[in-house]
């Protein structure tokens, strides 16, 4: 018998589709479907059966972790990763294999489970402990800490309804960052917050990761995967792609995506995190095209046009979209506003095409996704919210004229700055 | 300050050993867990308390609420029920009478519709986060307790205006108010396991607990059913209840006996099995709610 923290072997997890897209069933029509389903299967004689109507979201993944030790499992949107935590995080049951955690668990699924607006934030910070696990006591032990953590001691007894957005996701988090579990099973929790409160949860994970505590943590940002995790789990179509040390297995991926294509680039529904139910403009796809025509592969310092259509349910004033470029390892390259060019982008009712033209763009070779944003121009309510929508891949093609230069599998860093200047000087004081 | 010669500080020896859980899809019969249930007793205590004060903050009457439902019914009842159909009521005034039952009976649908409709309105817990299911629709019916004891001070006005004393098997109260708590909740386990799946229990349950009602000695006394259904009669845990609070305070009715041991075990047969069912459905809760 090992004494691995998590041992995962041959687990699986099967879901029913249709029974996940929110088609619940009536007790009336399973009552009538058993009379009528015999008439049905007269009716399907001599037809070919239906094909099966499952998917396994997770297929025979087995691995081990070690106590102390921090895995990052990374992979395509719908590779598994999140089921994979809600099966260990027992919030769902797999349909095959078997995990054996040893020591306590926490799970952070979310920031702010179980948050009631009502409430106040002392309230629900007792409420969110309990519900995350804690004891009693040891809320109230931690409770100084925690007010301090998410910086709203003036407000703890303002019901969290007046919160703004980040107040709130600072009080979620501090009270998520301070469960202490044997073993933490976290996802995407740290793209939380400002970039001032990202980094202090970062650094939290990291002063975590250093107790000796097991923790399991699903993220699209390979720069944090990279900084916390020693070894890596790479999840493909529900399977295990690979797993070990984490700089080579976020390699992998790189390169697993760096062959990826969107069957359908109007598609945007696997990326959409909007967080207004609804929103009177979203977006309805994003493509990217060259000065040329439609393209997805652009030679080093050319023109790429991102194209956006947008549907404005009613005609709106002052909307700033948001796109942030980001590179194979989930840094953001740069962050384009509206706003910056000047212009105040007004939208009719009904469908508008926006475009936005990166002249001379200054990336490195590699893949690169976008987040986009629909934004209110008081910045406090976005409508629309894309993420991690993988859009074009730029690179340097042999023997193509360029001024970008000859060597090809350079490191070529984050960005390729073309308009340098190199000069020669002879030294002053050598005549 | 230590040396790196020095040996490692040996691990504290009182520490216990971790629990191990075994995570593999389940089988056959489920455990109900309820070691775990009482492991998880302050989440119990954390969720009917945020009901109560989250109830008690949303509205502007508040407490009124409590009072204004079994009030009013009692004076409509009293109208159509005493006034006009006559209805006999054990000697007590009608008034009296009829609140004495709507106290329990107003506690039991409240119960009943909130513990069944608790995990469907819960689906942002239960899918993000684990802890055992059964706190969800166990704290779901303690939250009515409060409003019932609002209430319970206007029954005890009204008996002091019609002179009524309880008697000393007022102390056999809280017995039938928990049997009245226990039924809701062994009911409230199946219809909400069920409305999970099936969402049309939220539609069926107004019509339920409306013809519930009429089928419990409500508005009229036990003693208007006759002699050989009585048995029959006492299937429903409710007749059990409210007899039993009827004879508790207003001394009227029949003493608890064979009435109450069927109502007590009809409950208990609910309760367990719905415990079971509800254990058997959980697994796939997250996935369909």
């Amino acid at each position: 018998m090992s004494d691995a923290a998590i041992s995962v072997r041959g687990l699986g997890k099967r879901y029913r589709i249709g029974a996940r897209v929110g088609q619940y069933k009536r007790l009336t029509e399973t009552v009538t479907d058993l009379f009528a389903a015999p008439f049905r299967r007269l009716a399907r004689i001599g037809r070919a059966a239906p094909a099966e109507e499952t998917i396994w979201a997770l297929r025979d993944v087995s691995f081990d972790v070690e106590p102390g030790e921090v895995i990052g499992v990374i992979g395509r949107n719908g590779a598994g990763k999140s089921t994979l935590l809600k099966v260990l995080s027992r919030i769902t049951e797999p349909t095959a294999g078997e995990a054996l955690i040893r020591g306590r668990v926490g799970s952070l699924l979310e920031v702010g489970t179980g948050f009631h607006p009502e409430l106040t934030g002392r309230e629900n910070i007792f409420l969110n402990g309990a519900i995350l696990g804690m004891r009693k006591k040891e809320i109230e032990r931690k409770f100084d800490e925690i007010l301090d953590f998410a910086e709203i001691e003036k407000f703890v007894d303002t019901p969290v309804k007046r919160y703004s957005s980040g107040m709130y996701v600072r009080l979620a988090f501090a009270v998520a960052a301070h469960l202490e579990t044997d073993i933490l099973f976290v996802d995407e929790v740290l793209a939380v917050g400002d970039a001032q409160f990202q980094k202090k949860c970062l650094g939290k994970m990291g002063t975590i990761s250093t107790q000796g505590r097991t923790v399991v943590l699903v993220s699209h940002n390979l720069a944090s995967i990279r900084a916390l995790s020693n070894r890596c789990l790479l999840l493909n179509q529900g399977r295990v792609e690979e797993f070990g040390d984490t700089g080579r297995v976020v390699t992998r991926y790189s390169q697993m995506l760096g062959g990826l294509s969107r069957p359908d680039p109007s598609d945007l529904e696997p990326y959409r995190r909007s967080p207004v139910g609804d929103a009177p403009v979203r977006f309805v796809s994003i493509a990217v095209r060259s000065a040329t025509g439609a393209a997805v592969d652009f030679p080093m310092a050319s023109d790429i046009t991102i194209v956006m259509e947008i549907d404005a349910a009613r005609s709106l004033r002052e909307i700033t979209i948001a796109i942030a470029i980001k590179n194979a390892d989930g840094l953001r390259v740069a962050l384009l506003f509206t706003g910056d060019s000047g212009r105040k982008i007004e939208l009719p009712a009904g469908r508008s095409i926006v475009e936005t033209t990166i002249k001379r763009a200054p990336m490195a070779p590699g893949l690169y996704s976008i987040d986009a944003g629909l934004n209110r121009s008081t910045r406090d309510v976005a409508y629309d919210v894309i993420l991690d929508l993988p859009l074009f891949e730029i690179s340097n093609p042999p023997g193509r004229d360029s001024s970008v230069g000859e060597w090809l599998d350079r490191p070529w860093g984050v960005v390729h700055l073309d308009n340098v200047e190199w000069q020669i000087l002879p030294k002053p004081d050598a005549r | 300050m230590s040396t790196a010669l020095e040996p490692p500080a040996p691990i504290a020896p009182d520490r216990p050993s971790p629990p191990i859980n075994r995570i593999a899809p389940a089988r056959g019969w489920i455990p109900l867990g309820l070691r775990q249930l009482w492991d998880y007793r302050e989440l119990l205590y954390f969720l009917a308390w945020r009901d109560i004060s989250v109830r008690y903050k949303q509205t502007v009457l508040g407490a009124a609420w409590a009072i204004i439902q079994p009030l009013f019914a009692m004076v409509v009842f009293t109208l159509f029920f005493g006034r006009l159909a006559r209805v006999p009521s054990d000697g007590v005034p009608y008034p009296v009478f009829s609140y004495c039952a709507l106290l329990p009976w107003t506690f039991f649908a409240t119960a009943l519709t909130t513990s069944s409709n608790s995990l469907v309105g819960s689906s942002n817990l239960i899918t993000k986060i684990y802890f055992p299911r059964l706190l969800i629709p166990l704290a779901s019916v303690v939250p009515g307790l409060v409003d019932f004891a609002i209430a319970f001070v206007v029954l005890i006005g009204m008996m002091l205006w019609y002179g009524i004393a309880p008697t000393l098997d007022v102390v056999w109260l809280p017995c039938f108010l928990l049997l009245a708590l226990v039924t809701a909740l062994a009911v409230g386990l199946w219809l909400s396991a069920l409305n999970v799946e099936y969402r049309d229990i939220r539609y069926t349950l107004t019509f339920l607990v409306q013809l519930w009602m009429f089928a419990s000695p409500v508005v009229y006394p036990t003693s208007m059913v006759p002699e050989r259904w009585r048995a029959l009669y006492g299937l429903n845990p409710m007749t059990g209840v409210i007899e039993g609070f009827r004879w508790a305070l207003l001394g009227t009715g029949t003493a608890p006996g064979l009435f109450t041991a069927v109502s007590v075990a009809v409950t208990l047969l609910l309760l367990v099995s719905g415990a079971y069912y509800f254990k058997r459905m959980e697994r796939s809760f997250a996935d369909i709610v």
